[in-house]
């Protein structure tokens, strides 16, 4: 089986963000990348599936994304894909949602792959949409937020976590997955799978975009909330804090 | 100006609160709001569809399939979206929300805004929307370049409508549509209780609380509330297996927006933030003043959550009794 897996480069949760000059997305000075933590479950779970197979088929990793992102496809090779497709585009933060998931569908056509597996979100624009859009484009199955993935021969039994409880999906092959923590235990890149990353091939293609869809007004940083009120100490505190919560607040 | 379809969800014959948001959000906006209902019971629940801001409801009665498709419930509003040509179309963001918004756009050919927090209409009629992103740390206004835009809604933010007539109810045959994936069962969680992220009030605890078995004191602080409120939890305490991930809270786990939210123990790391930092009011309790919760709640109370909590529910009980 040859199974693709979406990939993306995002900052860093713990950094700090401000407006880009002239861009209506951060400016990247000084941002720490890295890979999508969602994805470590996407490749974690191919290179698990390519395994239960005895090794047979192959896991290739695409991403569109910036020349930069050709470190976090190198950590991707290192954990022990077989190959990386960059779809390179220096503007690919800037992308909307419709764009990428015509790229990435043009790609994996391309590949011939009948498996897809991508993260449940992106934590840069978070907006979990990727892999319905390139099932859709595609015309194949979709689970989304799998914690849970059975193949057997072309049968997908995928379960996820909804409100209040559990469901549990039916599809087949062809197929787009996305990965939900949970999932699994990604394992860390040794030092053998680094060395053995910088002779796996990486190769760099022109992203085939779909149209843009989405008009970007403006980008804000949310005003600090104005919280901050400590309303005293110890159980003494108590009754105040219940009189704001009903007289000011109004919440009770 | 042209209608706003509203994908609205259901629960056996009940619509879902947070697709009556959804309904209340659009009737706002202005122009006709037109809900669509799939299922077994969409008449009945349909029914129940007065004062919610809907003018019109089409209700998809599909006897024949006892498991739910995506694929199904997206052709037939891509068929609803064809005769109405609609402005927008609304989902609340909620797991069935989450995996049909982005299905449909991509079909139509639209936009989508995931898990908007703010609508507002432009002189031209189109729907912008505001979202949040990198986990709250920043937000965006977009809208659809030139067609209709998809949106989903994040629940417990938009007021309901709870005004207006009933809306007319017409039966939609459901259209053809090539069934990929199917939901075989839903189990549903053991306690049977309100989700974390749609309940109104959230008790949340952190690794502060020192123990699983101190939930006990939470417990009661919810039950308080009388079914309207669920237990959160930080990452900590779920990767310490104290509980249950479907009770996570932030960028790892749910978002919820809720009324009022608790933040017990909790120090308030960037990444829990993001899943709550919309709530309307947050009441934190911490013994440590300087945790930086403390920075994003409305109310504090520095101290022991295990002397705390048991007074404040006594308190609240009082009040609310
Ligand atoms: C990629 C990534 C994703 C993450 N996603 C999430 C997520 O989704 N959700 C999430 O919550 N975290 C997430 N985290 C983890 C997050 O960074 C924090 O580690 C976590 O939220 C800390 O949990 P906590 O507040 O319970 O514990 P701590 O940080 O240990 O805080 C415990 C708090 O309890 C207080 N305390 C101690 N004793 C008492 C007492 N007796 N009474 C009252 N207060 C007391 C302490 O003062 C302290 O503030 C993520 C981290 C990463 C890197
Ligand atoms: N530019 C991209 N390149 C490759 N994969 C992507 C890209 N953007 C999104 N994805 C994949 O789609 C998933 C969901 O992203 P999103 O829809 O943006 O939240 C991510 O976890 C990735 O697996």
């Amino acid at each position: 089986m040859k199974i693709a897996v979406c990939m993306k480069r995002v900052p860093a949760t713990d950094t700090k963000v401000k407006p880009g000059a002239g861009r209506p997305w951060i400016d990247s000075t000084g941002v720490e990348y890295v890979l999508n933590p969602y994805d470590e479950f996407a490749i974690e779970e191919a290179l698990r599936l390519k395994e239960a197979r005895g090794g047979a088929g192959e896991v290739v990793v695409v991403c569109v994304g910036s020349a930069d992102a050709q470190k976090e496809l190198r950590t991707a090779l290192a954990m022990g894909a077989d190959r990386a497709i960059l779809l390179e585009d220096a503007q690919a933060e800037l992308r909307d949602a419709q764009e990428i998931a015509g790229a990435l569908a043009a790609a994996v056509q391309e590949l011939g792959s009948e498996l897809v597996l991508l993260g449940k979100t992106g934590v840069d624009r978070d907006q979990s949409q990727t892999g319905q859009r390139v099932a859709t484009r595609l015309g194949w199955g979709c689970a989304i937020e799998c914690a849970k993935i059975a193949i057997d021969g072309s049968a997908i039994r995928a379960e996820r976590e909804i409100e209040g409880g559990r469901e549990v999906l039916e599809l087949s092959l062809p197929a787009v997955l996305s990965c939900e923590k949970g999932l699994n235990e990604p394992r860390y890149a040794g030092l053998k799978g680094i060395m053995a990353a910088k002779k796996k091939p990486l190769e760099t293609k022109a992203p085939q975009y779909a149209a843009a869809q989405v008009e970007v007004l403006s980008f804000e940083m949310p005003p600090e909330r104005s919280g901050g009120r400590i309303v005293g100490s110890g159980v003494d505190a108590v009754a105040e804090l219940v009189r704001l919560l009903q007289q000011e607040a109004k919440v009770l | 100006m042209s209608a706003i379809l509203v994908y609205v969800e259901t629960k056996d014959d009940q619509p879902k609160k947070a697709s009556l948001e959804a309904l209340g959000a659009a009737s706002r906006l202005g122009g006709d709001v037109v809900a669509l209902l799939y299922g077994r019971h969409a008449r009945a629940a349909a029914a129940k569809l007065t004062g919610s801001g809907a003018a019109k409801a089409l209700a998809v009665e599909d006897a024949q399939r006892t498991h739910f498709s995506p694929e199904a419930v997206v052709a037939a509003l891509a068929a609803a979206a064809a005769t109405l040509a609609p402005r927008a179309i609304f989902f609340a963001a909620t797991s069935q929300g989450r995996d049909l918004a982005p299905r449909l756009a991509e079909k139509l050919g639209c936009a989508q805004a995931s898990d908007c927090t703010e609508l507002r209409s432009s002189g031209d009629g189109k729907v912008e929307a505001r979202r949040p992103v990198l986990a709250g740390k920043a937000y965006t206004w977009i809208r659809a370049k030139n067609s209709t835009l998809v949106a989903t809604l994040r629940p417990n933010v938009f007021a309901e409508a709870k005004s207006g007539g009933a809306p007319a109810v017409e039966s939609m045959p459901a259209p053809a549509a090539d069934l990929k994936s199917i939901v075989k069962e839903i189990v549903a969680s053991a306690s049977g209780k309100l989700d974390v992220s749609e309940a109104p009030v959230v008790v949340s605890g952190g690794r502060g609380l020192k123990e699983a078995s101190n939930w006990k004191v939470l417990e009661d602080l919810a039950a308080a509330f009388g079914g309207r409120a669920a237990l959160g939890a930080s990452r900590a305490v779920v990767d310490a297996g104290w509980r249950p991930h479907a009770e996570q809270v932030g960028q790892t786990g749910k978002t919820v927006a809720p009324q009022l939210y608790f933040a017990v123990g909790i120090s308030g790391a960037i990444q829990h933030l993001a899943g709550m930092r919309t709530a309307k009011t947050i009441v934190a309790i911490n013994k440590d003043p300087e945790a930086p919760i403390f920075k994003v709640a409305d109310y504090g109370i520095v101290g022991d959550a295990l002397e705390v909590v048991p007074a404040l529910t006594a308190a609240i009980k009082k009040a609310i009794g």
